[in-house]
């Protein structure tokens, strides 16, 4: 039986996946006020469960992701819409967006803005559309 | 600032992601779907009284103040189009459990039908160029998610067409958003309007707002870029088609109402004419495509072209009849374009064939279904007393006032061919021997009489009320003919 | 500056007619994916270009470049990013299901 030889791949994807999850990460918390922010995060993300994908297979990412890909997309729309319908609470223009500082236990003072939530919200979204999408085409084999 | 005016684009929106949730559960998903929607349509219901009582809703989304933030504007116009579509989606969502969309239903059909909802109304209340290309997306990729539902060979086909099209279409209309904004700098609509007063050269405004015809007329389907919408309207279920037929082209003869009143309004002699001879080829090549058939789904999907047409006439008039009666005919046949296409489902469903030569008898089995189809045959074709009359009047009143005659003759002889149109599939179908179709089991049509006919009373109200309607609508075509009352409403100056 | 993006944009528009124009399936993909960048590109060309400016405005900055035509990509690139994997998935199945990638056998015929 053909056996593929991916030793290469292997181990690089290891060291890899962890540093494009990890910069997916700081795009992500940095989207609100630098550049970055929640698509770009969620492509890069997905990049890397791709690249995960590949190296491994289907059935080992599975069971180390074991994560309904196509339900991300409505708890992602529902983050991003939820930030909206705060707006209706505190009775402001829709999608108005604040911000604070708060002191942390580590991270010590940090700010924290409404914009993120919805961000995070768009992360979610791409991360499941782009898992989606792709996965329909790899299966279908 | 208020809410109000995002509401309706925020509950379909809420509705479609919840939706999603209940996704394998089809009964939950109908229950949800048909309360969803009625709240939807008090909450526009209420809109409209606000918007007829207090005037123009402007909502400055995140407290940034026009034209710098996106603007969202309800004003009349647009509020009683939205109650428009709520109305049909309501009857659309009472009908769908009934329509035989079976498996489909669990392919996410109720999301994507809310989705498209909150496109259609995004696209109407948006103050800014480019949200509205955003806005045409979320609709259009809803009706890519509905068009392919559970598709075979023929509907993946068909669909593959619409979508490259409408793709095509749409990357012309960034470039030429693109063109504006170099030449006006901004993209929010009220400004647009403002700023080209000043622009010296004209020449290169007529030509972006020639690309932006060219745009709008393929989503519209409007002469010679109708050739992508009978056949794809026709593959997937009625419940689909029937909000295709209704809000989709709508939504593109709107754009051009809005465009071309607020912002390309300064070589009137060359674009308003050109508007007026396309709706009058729309109209003859619509109707010689309803007439070349015996599908009695493309009849009605052929119908939607002339009905463009005549939309289009009134905007290419230029006058207040025209306007107005651009408007009433625009909400005439949203609302009779989906009865249509519902009742059509119907009978499909219950003679098992769309070829009119296999049909006949019907009535002898269905007698209420074949007098709706009557009286909708009327409606459509502008029978006084019916909406398509009033419509009618007005626009045709509007031609003759700016001394088209020509258009005129077009349009009333257009009118005739329309109901024979309808009254062939009236004639072939319902009348003759009973034993036409052999032996025709009688199918239960439980459930899918009832929404239609109760969208049917309001198209006849809509043209026996029309003593109560017209001042309205009158009033919107005064505003829209005034498109400083939109830029102050908007830029508050 | 802008005399030479406009051109890429317009060579660019150029070859995705011809791929649009071309009789297989996937041709006509690529064609609407390079159709869109075209138009990106012609949308940032429409803002003017300006060299070593940023579209971001902090303390210290003076020379910024417009914001808006920046965020008009981003969102038309999203947009065409998801239509043309939706497009891509279409083309796919459809040829799956007509055993064919040929437009013109795609055609149709005139009684279905």
């Amino acid at each position: 039986m053909y056996k593929p030889n991916d030793l290469v791949l292997r181990t690089t994807t290891s060291l890899i996946a962890f540093i494009l999850l990890g910069f997916a990460i700081y795009l992500l918390l940095a989207g609100h006020n630098s550049p970055g922010g929640g698509f770009v995060g969620g492509l890069l993300t997905s990049g890397a469960i791709l690249l995960m994908y590949m190296a491994y297979g289907m059935e080992v990412v599975k069971k180390i992701i074991p994560i309904n890909f196509t339900l991300l997309i409505p708890i992602g729309l529902s983050f991003a819409v939820g930030t909206g319908l705060g707006s209706f609470i505190f009775n402001v223009p829709f999608l108005s967006q604040t911000f604070g500082y708060f002191h942390l236990p580590i991270f010590g003072e940090i700010e924290l803005a409404t914009a993120m939530i919805f961000d995070i919200g768009v992360y979610f979204t791409v991360v499941g559309v782009m898992m989606t999408i792709i996965l329909t085409i790899a299966n279908d084999q | 600032m208020s809410n109000l005016a995002v509401l309706p684009i925020i509950l379909p929106l809420v509705s479609a992601i919840t939706l999603i949730f209940f996704n394998s559960k089809v009964n939950i998903s109908r229950k949800l779907t048909q309360i969803f929607s009625v709240i939807s349509l008090l909450v526009s219901c209420y809109i409209v009284w606000k918007v007829f009582t207090d005037g123009t809703i402007i909502l400055e989304t995140g407290a940034w103040v026009a034209p710098y933030g996106i603007i969202l504007v309800m004003d009349s116009l647009a509020s009683l189009l939205i109650l428009t579509t709520n109305l049909v989606a309501t009857v659309c969502a009472f009908y769908a459990p009934h329509a035989g969309l079976e498996k489909k239903e669990s392919y996410y059909f109720y999301p994507f039908f809310f989705f498209l909802i909150t496109g259609v109304s995004g696209a109407f209340i948006t103050g800014d160029l480019f949200n509205l290309f955003v806005f045409f997306e979320v609709l259009l990729m809803a009706s890519y998610g509905l068009i392919v539902l559970g598709g075979g060979k023929v509907q993946l086909r068909e669909s593959l067409k619409y979508l490259l099209i409408n793709l095509f279409s749409s990357m012309l209309f960034v470039t030429a958003i693109a063109f504006l904004y170099a030449v006006v700098g901004t993209v929010n609509m009220a400004q647009i309007g403002e700023r080209v007063q000043e622009v010296e050269q004209q020449g290169i405004l007529t030509t972006i707002g020639i690309l932006l015809f060219f745009v709008f007329a393929t989503k519209a389907a409007l002469f010679p870029l109708y050739y992508w919408l009978p056949k794809s309207y026709i593959v997937p279920n009625p419940v689909i088609s029937a909000l295709f037929g209704a809000l989709l082209t709508k939504v593109g003869i709107y754009s051009i109402l809005r465009v071309f009143s607020l912002i390309f309004v300064y070589k009137l002699e060359l674009t308003h004419e050109l508007f007026i001879w396309v709706a009058g080829l729309s109209m003859v090549f619509g109707i010689i495509g309803a007439l070349s058939t015996n599908n009695i789904k493309l009849i009605i999907a052929y119908n939607i072209i002339p009905a463009i047409g005549f939309i289009l006439l009134g905007i290419g008039t230029f006058t207040i009849d025209g306007i107005s009666g651009s408007i009433y005919y625009l909400i005439h046949d949203m609302i009779i374009k989906s009865v249509l296409f519902l009742l059509v489902g119907v009978i499909v469903y219950v003679a098992g064939t769309s070829d009119l030569r296999k049909m006949g008898g019907l009535i002898h089995y269905y007698p209420v279904l074949g007098w709706l189809l009557f009286i909708s045959a009327f409606v459509l074709a502008g029978i006084p007393p019916f909406s398509g009359f009033i419509g009618k009047l007005l626009l045709l009143k509007g031609a003759f006032a700016s001394g088209h005659i020509a258009i005129v003759i077009i349009g009333l002889l257009t009118s005739l061919l329309i109901l024979y149109s309808i009254m062939k599939i009236f004639i072939y179908g319902f009348w003759g021997d009973k034993q036409m179709l052999g032996n025709l089991e009688k199918k239960s049509t439980k459930g899918l009489i009832a929404p239609v006919a109760f969208l049917l009373t309001f198209s006849v109200l809509l043209g026996v009320g029309a003593e109560f309607v017209y001042p309205h609508i009158d009033s919107i075509a005064a505003y829209i003919l005034d498109p400083q009352i939109y830029i102050d409403s908007v830029l508050k100056e | 500056m802008e005399i030479i993006t406009s051109i890429l944009a317009g060579i660019l528009f150029a070859t995705a007619i011809y791929n649009l124009l071309q009789k297989q399936l996937l041709r006509i993909v690529i064609g609407t994916a390079l159709l869109s960048h075209g138009a990106h590109i012609f949308i940032l060309t429409m803002g003017k270009l300006k060299t070593g400016q940023p579209p971001i405005l902090t303390d210290g900055v003076s020379d910024y470049t417009d914001p808006l035509p920046q965020a008009l990509i981003l969102t038309s690139i999203v947009i065409s990013f998801g239509v043309t994997s939706l497009l891509l998935v279409l083309a796919y199945r459809t040829t799956k299901e007509n055993n064919t990638d040929n437009m013109e056998q795609l055609r149709g015929k005139s009684n279905e």
